[in-house]
């Protein structure tokens, strides 16, 4: 009898699922080399944080319980009691931050590089959608240990959303699971974080590479029509991602032992908010904006107005390829907002941090 | 005939034209294939080192931890009064459940209420006068023995005392 050999099981495979047109796709792909090429890792980069985040969080549903009683102890026995808990929780912990930094640098690499220029519009669209989504999934996971600081961030957080006139209070309700923020809530968080959302974005992640993959990588608008340099994707192109991956896995086990993620005290619904209390780095920036605003601007609060303000702000983030007249150079007004609003969250979130 | 490939004539001439400075072009071959085997290693090694941090942490999580439970002897069951004449009742054995069974002659006997076959948890069945195990149709005698259904062992039986009112459950 002749032994299977690599070749057979290659054929035979390539007959019933066609991995052979996925290869040639592969062999096919070419990434542009020029003195930008460094922002192309900080997509792939976001998506082996995001695949960590996966892996983790499946690992820590073994030992978590959602429910008032019992979530806090449970991710006490995660951290104490089960072998390597502490370095799986931390390691989702910090992960779920440098993913959404890694996120936002790749977003306003994409920015600056206005990679979102016709044809790419729809992976900008599919691309905000992914911040949206990492966003709520920092939001709803934040609570799940059921600590006092997750407990006031959540009351804060649906606070906020409550604000937003019409849509705001029935938000609020249906955030909350109720009028509070009680066990209820944590439940619906919990059903958030690793069932609703991880559906959404499995979608919107595989048609966000889809497009990647269709229009292949773009390139600077000063540098279109030269003569530029290729490097294949694979393996060239991989093995340099894979070299990002390794350094993040290192760099992700340090953070987790040196700075383990603190577990704190129980959330409790009768005690006083801690002194200091912050939200995460990501939401500092918008947190802080809304302690400057004055109570009131004219006769409308100050608070809302804020809120309004960031909710255009995002409109504007979502339908800009829309915005940034197609077909046209770009007009240096983009370049400017763009430097202000990086500078501006630079800014606010070390005041946030100092303050 | 078969031609000679590069690698043969130059092995057999010792020398090479395009090489710089006389090196034999096996020399440099053999140097890269060193070179080459040497970076596979390494590369090898890390990726290798790499996974076992990963995936060791990861079977150990997935391991759940023991949890010492305290080893109880005995244990309080219940009161005679409360137990009817051709009854029985599960009760709380450490972490495990025990069944307790006043006969209809007022004989108490005490088991272990969970099935050998598959680890459901056994009843009482008065009409039958038997212990019966309902996943499977499991069926024990008055002491225990396995007498029909899938059950390939007896109970195990516990030692029944009483101290006035109070029924006193202990492993033998």
């Amino acid at each position: 009898m002749k032994l299977m050999n690599a070749e057979t099981v290659r054929l035979w495979l390539d007959d019933r699922v066609g991995i052979g047109s996925i290869a040639a796709v592969a062999s096919k792909k070419e990434i542009p080399v020029h003195r930008h090429s460094i922002w192309y890792y900080f997509g792939g980069m976001t998506l082996f944080l995001f695949s960590v985040q996966v892996g983790t969080g499946i690992l820590l549903l073994l030992y978590y319980r959602p429910s008032a009683e019992t979530a806090f102890e449970s991710v006490q026995f995660i951290v104490t009691e089960v072998k390597f808990g502490w370095l799986i929780r931390s390691v989702h912990s910090w992960s779920a931050n440098l993913m959404i930094a890694t996120l936002f640098i790749h977003m306003f690499s994409v920015y600056f590089m206005r990679a979102y220029r016709r044809p790419r519009e729809m992976t900008w669209l599919s691309g905000v959608m992914l911040l949206l989504l990492a966003v709520a999934f920092g939001f709803s996971g934040y609570l799940l240990p059921w600590n006092k600081l997750a407990f006031f961030a959540t009351k804060v957080g649906t606070e906020i959303a409550g604000v937003i006139p019409l849509v705001g209070r029935p938000m609020l309700r249906f955030l909350r699971g109720g009028d509070d923020v009680t066990g209820a809530t944590l439940t619906r968080f919990f059903g958030f974080h690793v069932a609703v959302l991880p559906a959404i974005t499995t979608v919107i992640i595989g048609a966000h590479l889809a497009l990647v993959q269709m229009h292949g990588m773009s390139v600077p608008p000063g540098l279109e029509g030269q003569n530029i340099k290729k490097m294949k994707f694979f393996p060239n192109f991989f093995l340099r991602d894979a070299i990002g991956w390794v350094l993040a896995i290192g760099a992700l086990a340090a953070l987790a032992a040196l700075f383990p993620w603190e577990l704190g005290e129980k959330a409790d619904a009768f005690a006083s908010a801690p002194a200091g209390i912050r939200p995460e780095w990501y939401f500092l920036f918008m947190f802080q904006t809304l302690k400057l605003i004055p109570p009131k601007i004219l006769s409308f609060d100050g608070e809302v107005i804020g809120i309004l303000a960031f909710g255009v702000g995002g409109l504007m983030l979502f339908i800009l390829p829309f915005l940034d007249n197609p077909g046209k150079p770009r007009r240096r007004i983009f370049i400017v907002i763009g430097v202000i609003v990086v500078l501006y969250i630079i800014a606010l979130t070390i005041i946030g941090y100092l303050g | 005939m078969k031609t000679p490939t590069h690698q043969e004539s130059v092995e057999h001439l010792g020398q090479c034209a395009q090489c710089p400075n006389g090196i034999s072009n096996a020399q440099v071959e053999l140097d890269n294939a060193g070179r080459r085997k040497f970076l596979n290693y390494l590369l090898g090694t890390g990726f290798g080192a790499t996974l076992i941090a990963i995936f060791y942490p990861i079977i150990k999580f997935i391991t759940p931890p023991q949890i010492i439970e305290a080893t109880q002897n005995s244990v309080n069951a219940g009161k005679v009064s409360e137990l009817a004449l051709n009854s029985g009742k599960i009760f709380k054995f450490g972490n495990k459940p025990g069944i307790l069974i006043r006969s209809a002659s007022g004989e108490l006997k005490a088991f272990s209420a969970v099935c050998t076959h598959l680890d459901c948890i056994v009843q009482y069945e008065p009409d039958k006068r038997q212990i019966w195990c309902a996943c499977h149709n499991g069926q024990y005698n008055l002491s225990g023995q396995n007498v029909g259904g899938p059950p390939p062992r007896p109970l195990e039986e516990y030692v029944v005392n009483t101290r006035g009112e109070e029924i006193v459950v202990s492993k033998a």
